[in-house]
């Protein structure tokens, strides 16, 4: 079988820290290859190198067979490598084919874009690769599984006989997962040679014809999905066995710490976000919310910490009505937040750690005394949280921007945790972060059940959600459809409600 | 990364942007036949004189207050482009306000220097009031309340408040509003500076207003880095989305932040006032977008803001010294001014980068390290 990409001996090194060390990986054409790893394993500057996004220091990259110099991704698409990032590239008001065609558009004399041939190539890629899109319907009408289609064929409209995605599963629900792998499998029937990144084992086993695992920067096996179960492959990668979200026995108390009722959200364009939707969370309880992306959670997340109006209903926090009270009343009261994007709501990412520590509890002991910032206390509090949180960075005065994304969600987690709220509000707590840290955040997060916290848990990780709830509520265009008990429900059934294929959990 | 090698990254750049400017302006006079050391060494022989020296500090103070005001937005990322309007305004509703009232020296002074901060924050905060409200970018209407200020307001209300004639004993004639009494006047300084040096010759005074200039630099370092509402206001710039989650109303502190950077804009024209009494018919401007360019200059750090406004003050003063001895012409001053801002705008971002790249590493190596020993 002749190989589509043979990568030998790359080495890549960052100031202080191996990135890659003498990785090599040999993908046949054809097939598709996945390659596993932790967070910080190597996955993605592997691929940064070899979409020519970065420079390899040591090492040879071979394409069909021709060894190939990647200066920039434009030599990577000349080379016939397209790459379909995790975080989409598509602009929301343009249309499909403007999105396919944008920065490769067909042009006319005088630099006129040639529309009609445009939209005939799009049409035979599409067919060629079993990819059905409408090349008119506007990007921002799109669902996430549809995006994600446009992102492919913007790769393959450039010619691209490899295709790179990295983490391609994380946005989508499991029957758009099911979707995406029926169109590899056409992708890979045509010919095209599929490289897959991700960490989720069973979809991996799913799909792959190969797999190779990657762990602090060296790839440590290549295998045969039919050679191997889904704890050898977690052994590989993080050499202990897979952490799971069980929960152990039940605390829920009677006390009501949280109490939605008749929560409505209507946003200025009019359009209903949440709809009437009324739950409970008592203490030493986690109520999980499931539901696919878009359907409200957000929102209901945003009404309850306060930086959405509610339109209609009321809001009450240990019995005290808090629906009209400002952010930091609430934050005050004791409601904690761990944000579904910790970059954009979490962090300071230019400050130092130590006042991303104090983000949120900036008004209150240790991190204030009276109006002055309290820095001794502040960074002692720092270090705590650095401490039992096991968050790795060399000091609290380095920017938070420095560390990696597993140690600034426990930085997040930590600072929530350590304040003793008595809700948290926890939005995609453990989203992309590897295995090491999630179990760290699901410890947490458990530990702090026990100890009396009523959790609102927000999570596209249906494993998470079954694991971690006492009772799942399901999400749908705003309201509470189903409330299901964790015990006897299986991701795919779960999966189903979420898309409202009803409760006999088949949604074909 | 050790604190001493944070202090030379700090530092390098603002030291490589007037090394670079020093290149290119000598570059340009010995394009245009003139001799680069001579002009320099009559600018510096120049300034080495007390009375030189005087004029510079005269000349940094309001630089300097003006810097902090663009600062104090600039820590929230708003761009108070209206510090000019600002204080023009300010500048002459207290030179009105102050020669119509009498009162003991003290409570005077203060009279005056609150009316100059509440105009200049009244001014300043409808721009923060229309941002929040109606969604106006900042830069847009302080830009257009600068023009109605500068070319409006002003202009009207000093032909209201116009009262020519001559003031003191001398025989001066100005045209300007009415002169505050004595009592609303801040002594100078040059009893003080006298103490340490010779005397000044006659007509040369430091003006007392450096003290205020200075107190609104320690108030401005302690208000934004000590107290919570500086935390709330730096989250604000940093991530306004984190700082909202986190307690900080996003209209409040807008509206808030703008409305101090207009307040202490509105003491920009003070080190004139409090020194001649009156607003002239024909008033210095410019100091406004000047300062833009020194908190630029300052990274926004009361100290670094200071030596902004030394470098500006030294180079504005030295361009009459350029006239006068024709080493170079006057106006070489404003090339580098502007070459320093260019050259340090690069400089900045490029030692910001390093620092990034120096912290990324010591945290991966931490990382490194953990896992190691795990």
């Amino acid at each position: 079988m002749p190989y589509a990409i043979e990568l030998t001996g790359i080495t890549k090194r960052f100031p202080g820290v191996v990135a890659n060390e003498q990785v090599s990986l040999a993908v046949e054409v054809g097939e598709i290859h996945a390659i596993c790893g932790e967070n910080g394993a190597g996955k993605s500057t592997l691929m940064k190198i070899l979409y020519g996004m970065q420079p390899a220091d040591e090492g040879a990259i071979r394409v069909f067979d021709k060894e190939v110099h990647l200066g920039s991704p434009t030599d990577a698409i000349a080379a016939g490598i397209g790459m379909v990032h995790q975080h989409f590239m598509l602009a929301d008001q343009l249309t499909v084919l403007e999105n396919v065609i944008l920065g490769a558009e067909p042009t006319r004399s005088a630099g006129r874009i040639d529309f009609a041939r445009a939209r005939a190539h799009l049409r035979e890629v599409g067919q060629a690769y079993g990819l059905t899109v409408d090349p008119d319907d506007r990007v921002e009408t799109l669902e996430v599984g549809e995006r994600q289609r446009v992102e492919i064929i913007k790769v393959l409209f450039r010619g691209a006989r490899i295709l790179i995605l990295d983490e391609p599963t994380a946005v989508l629900v499991p029957q758009e997962v099911e979707e995406l792998f029926r169109n590899l499998r056409g992708l890979k029937s045509a010919g095209t040679t599929i490289i897959f990144i991700d960490h989720k084992l069973d979809e991996v086993l799913e799909v792959a014809d190969t797999i190779t695992v990657l762990r602090q920067g060296r790839s440590v096996a290549t295998v045969k999905p039919g050679d191997v179960t889904a704890p050898d492959l977690a052994e590989l990668m993080i050499g202990s066995e897979l952490p799971t979200a069980q929960t152990i026995g039940v605390t829920v108390t009677d006390e009501v710490a949280l109490e939605v009722k008749g929560l409505t959200v209507v946003e200025e364009d009019g359009r209903v976000v949440v709809d009437d939707v009324s739950l409970r969370v008592r203490r030493g309880e986690v109520l999980g919310i499931a539901g696919v992306e878009g359907n409200g959670q957000a929102e209901l997340i945003a009404a309850i910490i306060g930086t959405a109006a509610a339109t209609a209903g009321t809001i009450l926090f240990l019995g005290e009505d808090v629906t009209h009270a400002t952010v930091r009343h609430r934050r005050e009261a004791g409601i904690g937040y761990i944000p579904h994007d910790r970059h954009r709501e979490g962090l300071l990412l230019q400050a130092p750690l130590w006042e991303s520590a104090a983000l949120g509890h900036q008004t209150r002991a240790p991190f204030a005394k009276g109006l002055f910032v309290d820095r001794a206390g502040a960074r002692e509090r720092t270090e705590w949280v650095r401490r039992e949180f096991d968050v790795r960075t060399p000091s609290v005065e380095v920017a938070t921007h420095a560390l990696s994304g597993g140690n600034q969600q426990k930085l997040i987690v930590g600072r929530e945790l350590a304040a003793e709220p008595a809700v948290l509000l926890a939005a995609h707590p453990t989203r992309g972060i590897d295995v090491g840290a999630q179990a760290a955040v699901w410890d947490d997060m458990r530990a702090a059940r026990a100890a009396g916290l009523a959790t609102l848990l927000v999570s596209a990780d249906l494993d998470e959600l079954i694991g971690l709830s006492d009772t799942i509520a399901v999400m749908m265009r705003g309201r509470l459809v189903a409330m299901l008990d964790p015990a006897t429900l299986t991701a795919r059934e779960l999966g189903a409600h979420m898309t409202g294929a009803g409760v006999r959990g088949d949604s074909r | 990364m050790s604190a001493l090698r944070r202090l030379v990254l700090a530092l390098a750049a603002p030291a490589a942007a007037v090394g670079f400017a020093l290149v290119t302006s000598s570059l340009i006079l010995l394009l245009i036949g003139s001799n680069p050391l001579v002009a320099y060494g009559d600018m510096l022989e120049h300034a080495s004189k007390l009375e030189t020296l005087v004029d510079i500090l005269n000349r940094a103070t309001p630089l300097y207050v003006s810097g902090i005001a663009v600062a104090i937005a600039f820590r929230m990322n708003l761009f108070n482009i209206g510090v000019e309007g600002q204080f023009l305004l300010a500048f002459l509703v207290a030179a009105h306000a102050g020669s119509l009232v009498s009162l003991p020296a003290a409570l005077h002074i203060a009279f005056i220097l609150v009316v100059a901060m509440s105009v200049g924050a009244a001014y300043a905060g409808a721009a923060g009031v229309l941002k929040v409200t109606r969604g106006v970018n900042e830069v847009i209407s302080t830009i257009m309340l600068n023009a109605i200020a500068v070319s409006g307001l002003v202009a009207w209300l000093i032909k209201e408040w116009q009262a020519g004639g001559s003031i003191g004993t001398g025989t001066t004639t100005r045209v300007g509003t009415a002169p505050i009494d004595e009592s609303g006047l801040l002594p100078d300084l040059n009893g003080v500076l006298e103490l340490v040096t010779r005397d000044l010759r006659p007509g040369k005074e430091l003006t007392g207003v450096l003290v205020l200039a200075l107190v609104v630099g320690v108030v401005y370092h302690v208000l934004v880095n000590r107290t919570v509402f500086g935390f709330d206001l730096r989250a604000s710039g940093f991530n306004p989305f984190a700082a909202r989650v986190g307690g900080v109303p996003p209209k409040r502190m807008i509206i808030l932040a703008m409305s101090i950077s207009g307040a202490v804009a509105g003491l920009v024209g003070m080190a004139e006032l409090m020194q001649s009494g009156y607003f002239p018919s024909n008033p210095i401007q410019g100091l406004g977008y000047a300062g833009i360019a020194v908190a630029l200059l300052g990274r926004n750090h009361p100290v670094g803001i200071a030596f902004g406004a030394l470098i500006f003050a030294f180079l504005d003063v030295s361009s009459g010294v350029l006239q006068f001895s024709g080493a170079a012409p006057r106006e070489i001053v404003v090339i580098m001014q502007g070459v320093i801002i260019l050259a340090a705008v690069v400089a900045y971002e490029m030692a910001h980068r390093a620092r990034n790249r120096e912290e990324a590493r010591s945290a991966a190596a931490a990382l490194h390290e953990a896992r190691a020993e795990a």
